[in-house]
């Protein structure tokens, strides 16, 4: 019987490159393929996810894994998708994650079908997070690390994709993962962990808006919770929910921003006891299992990547839609991010947040 | 598993000749000596150099005196342009160099740099649609204060082979010295004459079954050069530093086996390009021949794909164990169409899904006919994929 061939995302990071070698290790015949993403013209090289650094180390990796690699232009996949959607986001006055664009339609999308092409049957990446077959569905889990747990950015994908994904590293801890890249002879290099995106450059993201559209440079009014004038915001796109500084206000108290009306291109700031909500709507749901367990459901959910757990209440709306209402008020609930259901370590579906109130 | 691949890229480089090994090999451990040391070991090694340059001369119809070694075809074509190119703005004032938009980077980049920090002055003749110079256009051109010509012998991406030999007449009716990078057609084409119309000739070894890593320039007696590497004055003083004297060896014992057997390859090679060129055509929908129809090189088949990414279709023969070339090669994934396709006026809907297959002696029609078998539906999967 010829072997599975899988082909693996790599960053030239440990993670990935131990992902590598456990395949390999484990019989299956792989192939190393590295996604080119885009840059602004002239920061081609300094793109997080693929500087000419990482991509000679993730082939040197596959050198010493006996594996074939190449390096997969992705930049106008990239940039159609990912980074249009990151200015479209910012524009509505939402807060959008690419990385889990980037996850769905650039990783699991342009790469998965080009792994396909090359006659791979399964692809694998180097994220922190475990995956179960269960009576024929694939389950998306929290990684064995708790600490370096990535299923909060795995929760887009669908189900038929899952079924066709292998994550090596989310059985092991990031102390193990280091001494398997040890015992294999890899480098333990990696990139910094940052919350920064990669396209970015390290530079701030309120400036590359300011260089691609016009739309949130358009400035307007700030104003409290009773409709007194405060100040001037520069364009809702530069500000997030619970941001303090930088509002350029001569308030006696500190004030947060607590809501960003689109509609009337209006910041609402208020004092720290007027932040936070306990309800949110979300749209755009996915479920793992394809459908909701039930209509109504008790969970823990997460807000944002790096949130921690917040216990709430499901109530399924309809095949798009989904509320939570927490257990306590949450500060930071943003439009635009994703809200992401748990039921202890399974991730049950999530959605993206359109708006949150709190219902007192 | 590389018993089952299928190796059809001979333009990138060839398999050293198991001949040319057995030469070779004793010059690494039993005659090590310096070539330029006086006794029993230098002299043994100085012997293998001048024996290597008597055959090279040989197979270019030059005196030996007119042969340097170098590191590879890279080199040669830097210490001909930058060598001459240096001599004649001292001597003369010429600060006009004509070459071509379809030379090999060596040729492009250096002629280049002449002009970013040494003030000359570049030229690029017209190519026509298959990448050849017109001889009417070169006339044109050339004036008196051209200080050299750079003219590439046969295209390495589409082919294309040119009017080498009018082009040298032309250039010395004039007296300007022509260089003509030979890299891939020394490999597929006589050379036996090149030294009677050709003032400097770029060669390397292993483009025809020899080691990498060395290369020759004929240099014409009488035109001047600037040394490019200067040191303990080995090479006639052209070329200083100790000489590889394995890889030159295997370098003369390459080029004779290739030289003296040229009719019976170029015949073999050629049913190959010609059966892997009908079958492309053929069945591959949108796709079309870059480079000249028959003035070609015998083993050298180039094409393009409409609406495919290149890059992507490499990667898919690779895995399904075929090598081949693309015009917009890039290992970090960041394509871009290559000069040579630009310059032949190809859009970057085609220029993109470049495919270069060249074959070699070790080549078989039934490889060549596996690869026809694979080829349509890969192009078709790397169109679907986009």
């Amino acid at each position: 019987m010829r072997q599975t061939v899988v082909a693996v995302g790599m960053s030239g990071g440990v993670d990935s490159s131990v992902a590598a070698a456990l395949l390999v290790e484990q019989g299956y015949s792989v192939i190393g393929i590295m996604l080119r993403l885009w840059s602004e013209p002239g920061q081609e090289d300094s793109n997080r996810c693929c500087t000419p650094d990482a991509m000679a180390q993730a082939r040197r990796v596959a050198a010493k894994l006996g594996i074939p690699f190449y390096a997969l232009n992705a930049q106008k996949k990239f940039h159609d998708i990912v980074v249009q959607n990151f200015i479209e986001g910012y524009s509505s006055s939402l807060t959008p994650n690419p990385c889990l664009d980037c996850n769905q339609f650039i990783r699991w999308g342009h790469l998965m079908r080009f792994a396909e092409d090359l006659g791979a049957t399964k692809f694998a990446t180097g994220h922190y997070a475990r995956l179960r077959s269960i009576n024929g569905n694939t389950f998306l889990l929290r990684a064995k690390d708790d600490q370096k747990d990535q299923s909060y950015v795995l929760s887009v994908l669908p189900q038929e994709k899952l079924q066709k994904t292998i994550l090596p590293v989310g059985e092991y801890t990031k102390t193990e993962v280091r001494e398997i890249a040890h015992r294999f002879g890899l480098s333990v290099a990696e990139r910094q962990e940052s919350q920064d995106l990669c396209f970015l450059a390290g530079k701030d993201y309120r400036q590359f808006l300011q260089r691609h559209t016009t739309k949130v440079v358009e400035p307007g009014k700030i104003e409290n919770s009773k409709g007194e004038v405060l100040g001037e915001h520069q364009g809702l796109g530069f500000y997030t929910i619970g941001q303090r500084k930088g509002l350029g206000l001569s308030t006696s108290r500190p004030m947060y921003v607590i809501e960003k009306r689109a509609q009337d291109n209006l910041l609402v700031v208020g004092e720290g006891h007027e932040l936070g909500n306990n309800y949110l709507l979300a749209h755009l749901a996915t479920w793992i299992g394809r459908e909701p367990p039930t209509p109504q459901f008790r969970a823990e959910v997460k807000i944002r990547y790096k949130a921690t757990f917040a216990p709430g209440l499901i109530n399924v709306l309809d095949k798009d839609r989904f509320e939570v209402k927490f257990d306590y008020v949450a500060r930071d609930i943003t439009p635009g991010q994703r809200v992401v259901i748990y039921d202890g370590e399974f991730v049950v579906g999530g959605g993206t947040i359109q708006s949150s109130k709190n219902l007192g | 598993m590389i018993g089952d691949r299928i190796y059809l890229d001979y333009a990138a480089t060839t398999p050293v000749d198991e001949q040319v090994m057995a030469k070779m090999t004793p010059y690494f451990r039993d005659y090590f000596g310096n070539p330029s040391s006086s006794h029993f070991y230098g002299q043994k090694a100085e012997t293998a150099v001048e024996d290597a340059r008597e055959i090279v001369a040989r197979c270019l119809g030059s005196s030996e005196s007119e042969i340097v070694f170098t590191s590879g075809g890279s080199e040669s074509d830097n210490l001909a342009i930058r060598g001459v190119g240096l001599a004649k703005l001292e001597k003369k004032g010429a600060n006009r160099i004509l070459t071509t938009p379809v030379e090999h980077h060596a040729v492009l980049h250096t002629v280049i740099q002449l002009a970013q920090y040494f003030g000359f002055m570049i030229e690029f003749l017209p190519v026509d649609s298959t990448g050849m110079v017109d001889l009417d256009d070169l006339r044109a051109f050339l004036r008196d204060d051209v200080a050299l010509v750079s003219i590439i012998y046969a295209n390495n991406e589409i082919g294309t082979v040119n009017p080498i030999e009018e082009i040298g007449k032309l250039c010395r009716e004039r007296n300007i010295p022509f260089h003509t990078d030979a890299v891939q057609a020394a490999a597929h084409l006589s050379m036996i004459s090149v030294s009677t119309y050709a003032d400097l000739v770029s060669i390397g070894a292993h483009k025809f079954y020899g080691p990498k890593g060395v290369g020759a320039l004929f240099i014409k007696n009488g035109v001047e050069l600037i040394p490019v590497q200067t040191g303990g004055g080995q090479e006639f003083g052209y070329r200083a530093g100790t000489q590889n004297t394995p890889y030159i060896v295997g370098l003369a014992a390459a080029l004779t086996l290739t030289q003296s057997d040229i009719q019976k390859r170029a015949t073999q090679s050629q049913y190959l390009r010609d059966r892997i060129i009908n079958g492309v055509l053929a069945d591959v929908p949108k796709s079309r021949l870059t480079g000249h129809p028959h003035i070609r090189l015998p083993n050298h088949a180039s094409f393009a794909f409409k609406n495919v990414d290149g890059n992507k279709l490499l990667m898919m023969l690779d895995s399904a164990g075929y090598a081949c070339s693309s015009g917009s090669a890039c290992k970090v994934g960041d394509p871009k169409p290559s000069d040579v396709l630009e310059a032949i006026g190809l859009s970057p809907a085609w220029a993109f899904g470049s495919l270069r297959v060249t074959v070699g002696v070790h080549t078989t029609v039934d490889e060549v006919d596996r690869f026809l078998k694979t080829l349509p539906e890969l192009v078709q999967k790397a169109r679907a994929a986009g």
